[in-house]
């Protein structure tokens, strides 16, 4: 310190202020600057301590958040005298290389704000049961005394049963003991297996890579007791089911490092900085690099800021837009030039080349079925499904790779893309022999519909020429022909209708075209397509489209998916790091797969499990089929065979399920179990009495007659979810029928004109088919609150548990930072108390029985052959396995369920454990874990590896998958060269000695190894991207020839108008359901609206910028950084028609149900749209609505479950079922809704 | 030369997402309790916009920072010392609890403990100050992502000074985003405005601190502030704010906001200054020599006489080696990328920016020209989506020129790097259009977009 005089003037205010200052100094230890500036001091800073003292912690324990976002990143967890205090990132992922961006440090604002929920008034720390069933359930079990009995009692009287469902969501929860919920719990299984079968209980559990064990637990639970697990994926509308259809690949895509490579981004629907915020770097950082960044958005969504270009289409006209783009690129680089590199491309690793015949329909032509080499008139094994195109000398040629080698003994080695010395003809006007032109019609959509015909939409037909000739005595061309046809790139001589220019708006397929269809102007599609193709032949391939819920959240996703995806193929980008498609939304990727799946799905004790696609099961517990009646011939093709005709997409999906197409839980109108014991006593074997008895009319699918009561679920478990306030489209049909509570249901089920016709109609509609609602959570939801029990869950910061995503190519680990706290348990834990109160009450209840399994036609098998040329035949003999699900009898040892849940079964090596299509041996690995792990000491499972503690459990996931074990991969990898002929191995030998324990994953996250459990490679420190392996090892696709496909020539993908890639533009709401038109300010007459002014608008559910879903929307700093409560977001020329102003309450309304919300005014908005954003659960700052009279609804309030027939399609080739693979989305991107200013009183 | 360090920031605007991760983990970390629920010592704010507390760049209103008067002096815009003791009791410039947002809550439990009844539970806000029913209608982020334009983006004080005239067309959107904390000037009005001598500068490392034991809580910080980022405590009665995390970079780790920044844009380094240049600097009569004058202050650390001149000062060897390998240097007086925000409040602040480039090939298109070539990218930068007279308001005083510069030298950096990344030769004279050489162009790309974790921090 210096007291000398200052030798500098007052820097500021003048002599007499600088005195006050020298005065200061005086009684303050500090240094004063010489001109009195400011004041420096330097040690004695009692005062600083506090900020110290609160940074101080006693531990950091490592962990993640097991939400649904696939960020997947690992946290710091900051732990002080017990109490979990805050958290910020892990910084110390394996690096990416000298030359990359790291992925330190990942998170978002999100993840940072987690902690406040360990602590908050919002956690379940106890069981709860709604009073008036606890009630109920105490006088039946002492008049009784047993648990299994008084639930019978309870839910077979009408009035108690009334009673307690009518009181669901309505609050009265009340605290009851571990043993008292698990024993309800338990009695209410017990009794619904042995009154209705295993298949009426149903567990619903999304995204097992964000915790596999928790996950895991609970549907190895439901599988042992023969419960249907749901998907998500489809339900959630996340799947993009044109992946099936192109790659025969559920989702394999790009990790975000790879971002880092491409030179020409497209980010289509997919809010990068918002959905994928530890990831966005990559995409900032890349375009130092040069990369080119194009948004497509129909508001300036967040991403917009980072574009070089932003194209704003009108919401749900992407396909449009993609495919000018695809025209300028067909024109301009495969035909006008024939680019090396793509040619290469289009012949090697795509249908393009393979042959189509043109068949006739109603006296002209249209593209038929693929020819394949029974056509040739061969009889080779499985030549129905090996395809044909010609050589540069125009014969036929039979190529390696189809499908029909994939399954054929001789075929050994010859699973391959090898084409040998075959060059194949693109086009058949390449052809040195003799060609001909054919017209061929091809269906449309854009057209404005007819006046008169608004029922018939705007399809048409168009007429374009093909070059074509003959083979075996049909006419055929190739699927590059059509290609072209399809997207109005004309050659010289061939007839048909073509557009004169890039500017001729009045023929499908060009820039002008999709201007008049999207608002984007003709020029700029045209330049960008121009440019991505220019990038991609720049660099060898490195023009990627990032894609996302903007995009695949619409009824006809999978059709501007395939529009998207010929991009990516057509330039030769799919299989190239920095290259291809990215799908961002909901993708999920088990790293570790092969060990999850025999986990969860309790494969090493019975097979198969049963697995539901999620969006039919809740379209038939829920009744929304009886207000939908979708004509499914309103969706066809003008030129379909009929195969529609007369019938709803529900009779679509009844069908789709006796075909064994689509799996279908609960499956029949009887019990399994007895269904099992009447075959005995009848002395046949089980699946003939099946066929038997439901060819002479005794027995039925229980989809057929979905309201009848024995074919009610009845037991549905939830968790690491909440359908009632996130995903549940239709969300007022469950509270509705499934629930039986109070409901804001606004439409009218459909009259007799649009009923199924294969499906019973009781005029009575069901109200409160499900006898128990169970869900496990640590936080109050609408899922806990309609529940009847609620079990508390631990949080993510207190369990042991494995994560891993797409996003980044690491495996790392949930551990403790404290114990469970209150009475709350680890999933694992609480399934684990579950199955031993379940086989308590099994020993009087169930004992060990039988039950019959009716599986579908599973993807990657054998009956992949079930539908040669995709032909669907009425009337064939019902044979399980090809014309009918598979009928499969398992044992079910109910008594025995507990131990065998906490052990490794036999069959995980006797049977081997299988994953698309290869099968592990894990002989050594189970030895090891027996050391590992340890042994069952005693009882019915002595001897067998403990399964009992979730360490132990995550320590068998990574010993038993390909991608944490080198050994697996290996083996995995020297099958495919067995099958395939091709070298392969290479890329996992040098990790054949490797393998990741949990203590690794503990240390720090651990790089995956390479497996042919996925497509890409991670060999030598590369990047992850989707299908390198295909690209570069010549591994087939798993589709019917092997390579993409642009052409899908199954019989309803004909009636659907899809064979090719083609635009459908969203569903007309008001034509098919009557509601409002876009724009239309009539007044709608709704409780409510009288006198104010109503606008309809398309009703958008992206998602938020301050929830994962329904997790987080309720955290109060998320509430506190944003607006505190359900908000809408609108234009001002929307909100100046209805006269409202920002943050003033409004009201949504459709036929579905109500919203209230406040309005967000906002010119970032397009007019004529709005946002809810997803997901607004309607547990805080929602009054009751003025149009119900209820509780506001939640965004999902306002959607409904549409199914699509293609989604339903199985049996053939990649068009075949598997899990979370295919099956129909729960879109909801095509509602339209009204809104109006509400009044500003609210009630709550 | 009196040779003095000081701990500054950089972030880079052009990669910020706006996801306000480090609002977030600041808040858990310092500002999660009570008497504070409304502060966030780190925000991020939508531009344009009003920013929080809202409209606090409006100096007219509130009167922070510093005027230069007729002597070529400073004194302090809410006036001088012997002002503020006059008025001591009642500080009419300070923001009122509206101006920020009135905190709130919910009430959660009635979720779980509602009685049976005839609706389903919801919780309802409730006021974290009164404990009443409220609605609520503000927040400390109200115009996120222009949430609400239609009604508040009209006030945006830079906007308000803006010539040219800024439309609210869905055509011609753009926003981008602005990370706050305090700004640890080395000229800080809030230290001049303290009646109690509470508020000091850290003679190493130049943190701007309130002594909790001997701050009196008369608030004259907050108004003196011409960012807002002093706050005070009302249950403690005490001035709180940003301490650069002091505790954490006392032993070595970055602060809160920079290591979990996702967007990795932070960057955090010492600066070796002249202490004796600080308040000449402040003082230059034209608001555009500012950012000249303050780069002025900073002294070269690989310069002997100033390596000489530090140990002098006592400034341990490590500082100087951490001052030498800083990326704040290099990003501030070598790339000359980095700018201050709003130097026109004389304060001399130590977070700096590099501004963002926004879409602008779409522009060139339209016009008719190669998107991609990297001279015509350069002549339409003046016609950049986000007007550049709008980054200008921020951080040049105005000045239209050094933000051009710096937006000149990014987009010659793409141009440049994507000739190497598409293998094609290097092309030196992208980067003498800008002033650089390539290899400078390419350790700055390094800098920027590789960005390790060592490199910036």
């Amino acid at each position: 310190m210096t007291l000398e005089k200052p030798t500098r003037a007052p820097a500021n205010d003048g002599p007499l202020a600088a005195s006050l200052v020298k005065y200061g100094r005086f009684l303050r230890k500090g240094e004063v600057s010489d001109d009195f500036r400011s004041v420096f001091l330097e040690g004695g800073r009692s005062g600083d301590v506090f900020y110290r003292d609160r940074w101080s912690h006693d531990k950091v324990v490592r962990s993640t958040h097991g939400v649904n976002c696939t960020g997947s990143c690992s946290w710091k967890v900051y732990v002080k005298d017990g109490i979990i205090t805050w958290e910020t990132q892990q910084t110390d992922y394996p690096s990416v290389g000298p030359d990359s961006p790291e992925y330190e440090p990942r998170g978002c604002p999100r993840g940072a704000a987690f902690s406040w929920y360990t602590y908050s008034p919002t956690r379940v720390r106890y069981p709860y049961v709604r009073g008036v069933l606890l009630e109920l359930y105490r006088a039946a079990k002492a008049r009784l005394g047993d648990p299994v009995l008084a639930w019978a009692a309870i839910t077979d009287d009408p009035e108690s049963a009334r009673k307690y469902k009518s009181a669901r969501g309505k609050g009265g929860l009340v605290r009851a003991t571990w043993q008292e919920a698990a024993e309800i719990v338990a009695a209410a299984h017990v009794h619904t297996v042995k009154r209705y079968g295993p298949d009426r209980v149903a567990g619903f559990s999304p995204i097992p890579a964000m915790s596999m064990v928790s996950h895991g637990a609970g549907a190895r639970f439901l599988n042992l007791v023969g419960g249907s697990i749901l998907s998500f994926y489809d339900w959630y509308a996340d799947l993009p089911v044109a992946s099936p259809q192109v790659f025969g690949d559920q989702t394999d895509v790009p990790e975000s490092a790879d971002w880092w490579n491409s030179s020409y981004l497209i980010m289509w629907g997919s809010n990068v900085p918002v959905t994928r915020t530890p990831d966005a770097h990559f995409m900032t950082e890349a375009r130092y690099r040069g990369q080119k960044v194009v948004t497509v958005s129909p508001d300036y969504a967040d991403n917009t800021k980072f574009a070089d270009e932003w194209l704003a289409p009108h919401p749900g006209t992407d396909g449009a837009l993609a495919i000018a783009m695809g025209h300028v690129i067909l024109r301009e680089f495969l035909v006008e030039q024939k680019t090396p590199r793509f040619i290469d491309y289009m012949k090697r690793y795509t249908d393009s080349p393979y042959l189509v015949t043109l068949d006739d329909n109603d006296g002209c032509l249209v593209p038929g079925k693929f020819v394949t080499a029974d056509v040739l008139g061969s009889d080779v094994e499985n030549a129905a499904f090996k395809t044909v195109l010609l050589g540069a000398d125009g014969e036929p040629v039979v190529p390696n790779g189809s499908l029909g080698h994939r399954f054929s003994e001789s075929d050994e080695g010859l699973w391959n893309l090898d084409l040998g010395d075959v060059d194949p003809l693109l086009s058949i006007a390449d052809s040195p022999l003799a060609t001909e032109t054919a017209e061929v019609v091809l269906p449309r959509f854009d057209l404005a519909p007819e006046v008169g015909r608004e029922h018939a939409g705007g399809a048409g037909t168009i007429t374009r020429g093909v070059p074509a000739t003959r083979v075996a005595g049909r006419l055929v061309t190739t699927v590059f022909d059509l290609l072209l046809a399809q997207y109005g790139v004309g050659r010289d001589g061939l007839p048909g209708e073509w557009p004169t220019g890039y500017d001729d708006a009045s023929s499908p397929g060009t820039p002008a075209w999709q201007e008049e269809i999207t608002s984007v102007p003709a020029a700029k599609a045209e330049r960008i397509g121009r440019e991505f193709a220019e990038n991609a032949e720049q660099s060898g391939g490195r023009s990627m489209i990032l894609m996302g819920a903007g995009t695949n959240h619409w009824f006809h996703s999978d059709t501007i998916y395939r529009a998207f995806l010929a991009l990516t193929t057509m330039t030769g980008c799919q299989g190239v790091n920095g290259g291809g498609w990215g799908h961002y939304v909901g993708q999920e990727k088990v790293r570790p797969i092969t060990g999850y799946s025999q986990y969860a799905t309790a494969g090493d004790w019975n097979r198969p499990p049963r697995q539901m696609i999620g969006t039919a099961f809740w379209y038939l517990a829920t009744d929304q089929w009886r207000y939908d009646g979708l004509p499914a011939d309103e969706l066809a093709s003008p030129l379909a065979r009929g195969k529609f005709a007369d019938r709803t997409t529900a009779d679509c999906l009844v069908e789709s399920a006796k075909r064994g197409w689509m799996p279908s839980y609960p499956t029949f109108n009887r019990n399994p179990l007895d269904i099992c014991d009447d075959a005995d006593a009848a002395g046949i074997p089980v699946a003939d009495y099946i066929v038997q008895s439901l060819e002479d009319g005794s027995l039925a699918y229980a989809c057929e007659d979905p309201d009848s009561p024995e074919n009610f679920p009845r037991v549905i478990d939830i968790w690491r979810a909440n359908v009632l306030g996130s995903s549940g489209k239709g969300n007022e049909y469950f509270l509705k029928h499934l629930l039986g509570t109070d409901s804001a249901v606004r439409a009218n089920e459909v009259g007799p004109d649009r009923r199924p016709r294969d499906m019973v109609w009781h005029d009575d509609a069901p109200i409160g088919k499900l006898d128990l609602l169970m869900t496990a959570d640590f936080r109050m939801t609408s899922t806990t609150l309609f529940s009847d029990v609620v079990l508390p869950a631990a949080t993510w910061y207190e369990k042991y548990d494995l994560a891993s995503t797409d996003m980044h190519p690491f495996i790392h680990s949930f551990n403790p930072a404290i114990k469970p706290p209150w009475q709350t348990r680890t999933d694992f834990d609480l399934f684990k108390t579950l199955a031993e109160e379940f086989s308590a009450l099994a020993e009087t209840h169930l004992g060990v029985r039988r039950d019959v399994v009716a599986a579908p036609l599973q993807h990657d098998t054998r009956d992949a052959l079930a539908t040669p040329h995709g032909r669907v035949v009425d009337g064939a003999p019902a044979v399980p396995g090809l014309t009918m699900p598979k009928l499969i009898v398992v044992e079910r040892d109910y008594p025995g369920l507990a131990a065998k849940w906490g052990s490794l079964g036999p069959l995980a090596t006797k049977l081997g454990m299988t994953t698309k299509g290869i099968t592990y041996d894990p002989t050594p690995e189970v030895e090891k874990l027996a050391h590992v792990n340890g042994v069952v000491p005693s009882g019915p499972q002595a001897g067998r590896v403990r399964l009992d503690t979730d360490v132990r459990v995550c320590e068998t996931i990574l010993a038993l998958s390909g991608t944490s074990n080198g050994r697996l991969s290996v083996q995995g990898f020297r099958q495919l060269e067995k099958h395939t002929g091709q070298r392969i191995a290479q890329l996992a030998e040098d990790h054949e000695g490797s393998h990741i324990t949990f203590p690794d994953v503990q240390a720090r996250p651990v790089s995956v190894i390479t497996s042919p459990e996925w497509s890409g490679s991670e060999h030598g420190g590369r990047r992850y991207t989707a299908f390198t392996i295909n690209v570069e090892h010549l591994k087939p696709w798993h589709t019917l020839t092997g390579r993409m496909h642009f052409y899908l020539d199954h019989d309803w993908m004909e009636e659907l108008g899809e064979n090719l890639p083609v635009y459908r533009p969203p569903l007309d709401m008001h034509r098919l359901f009557g509601d409002a038109r876009v724009g239309s300010t009539a007044a709608t007459g709704a409780p409510g609206s009288a006198g104010h002014a109503e606008v309809a608008v398309r009703y958008l559910t992206p998602h938020s910028k301050w929830s994962i879903h329904s997790e987080y929307q309720d955290n109060l700093f998320m509430l506190s950084l944003s607006r505190g409560g359900p908000t809408i977001w609108m234009s001002p020329q929307d909100a100046e028609k209805i006269g409202v102003r920002d943050n003033e309450w409004i009201e949504s309304y459709n036929r579905n149900g109500v919203v209230v919300a406040r309005a967000i005014v906002s010119h970032r908005m397009p007019e004529g749209t709005v946002f809810m954003y997803h997901a607004k659960d309607r547990t805080v700052d929602v009054p009751r609505t003025e149009t119900s009279g209820l509780r506001g609804g939640i965004h999902n309030s306002l959607t409904r479950i549409l199914l699509k027939p293609s989604h339903l399609v199985g049996g053939y080739a990649q068009l075949s079922w598997a899990f979370n693979y295919l099956g129909p989305t729960g879109n909801q991107r095509d509602e339209v809704t009204v809104i109006r200013r509400r009044s500003q009183e609210v009630v709550y | 030369m009196k040779v003095m360090a000081q701990m500054s920031m950089v972030m880079n605007l052009d990669k910020c997402i706006g996801c306000h991760t480090c609002s977030v983990t600041c808040k858990q970390a310092w500002t999660n309790r009570t008497g504070v629920e409304y502060v966030w010592f780190n925000n991020v704010e939508t531009r344009p916009g009003v920013g929080y507390p809202r409209g606090y760049e409006d100096q007219e209103k509130w009167g922070g920072g510093w005027v230069r008067n007729k002597r070529g002096r400073l004194s302090l815009r809410s006036g001088g010392r012997l002002a503020k003791l006059s008025r001591i009791f009642s500080n009419p410039k300070l923001p009122e609890i509206s101006d920020y947002y009135e905190p709130w809550t919910y009430e959660y439990d009635t979720l779980l403990n509602a009685p049976q009844g005839a609706h389903t539970p919801v919780a309802k806000p409730k006021s974290l100050i009164t404990g009443k029913d409220m609605k609520i209608s503000w927040s400390a982020n109200w115009d996120d992502n222009l949430g609400g334009s239609a009604e508040t983006l009209a006030e945006d004080p830079i906007l308000q000074h803006m010539s040219e005239h800024v439309t609210t067309e869905f055509e011609k959107t753009f926003m981008f985003y602005l990370p706050r904390i305090c700004e640890h000037c080395l000229n800080p009005s809030c230290v001049a405005s303290c009646p109690s001598g509470a508020m000091y500068k850290r003679v190493e490392d130049g943190i701007v601190l309130v002594d909790q034991d001997a701050c009196r809580g008369w608030r004259m910080c907050v108004s003196g502030c011409p960012y807002k980022k002093v706050y005070f405590n009302h249950k403690t009665g005490k001035a709180e704010k940003c301490t650069l995390c002091y505790p954490r970079l006392e032993v070595g780790l970055p602060t809160v906001c920079s290591e979990t920044c996702v967007g990795r844009l932070r960057y955090l380094g010492l600066v070796l200054y002249d202490a004796d240049k600080v308040a000449e600097a402040a003082s230059v009569e034209n608001e555009h020599d500012l950012l000249e004058s303050q780069r002025s202050v900073f002294l070269d650390p690989h310069d002997p006489a100033v390596i000489e001149a530090a140990r002098a000062e006592g400034i341990p060897e490590d500082w100087i080696e951490a001052a030498q390998a800083s990326p704040i240097w290099k990003l501030i007086s070598d790339y000359k990328v980095a700018l201050p925000l709003h130097p026109e409040y004389r304060t001399m602040p130590m977070v700096w920016y590099i501004p963002p480039l926004s879409p602008v090939v779409d522009v060139v298109a339209d016009s008719g020209n190669d998107a991609e070539d990297a001279r015509t990218l350069f002549a339409a930068i003046d016609k950049l989506r986000i007007p550049i007279e709008y980054l200008a308001g921020l951080f040049t005083a105005g000045d239209v020129a050094p933000v051009d510069d710096v937006l000149h030298r990014l987009a010659a950096m793409r141009a440049y790097m994507r000739k190497i990344n598409l293998g094609e030769e290097k092309d030196e004279s992208i980067a003498r259009a800008v002033g650089m050489t390539g290899t400078e162009i390419e350790a700055m790309y390094r800098l920027l977009a590789i960005a390790k974790y060592e490199d910036r921090y």
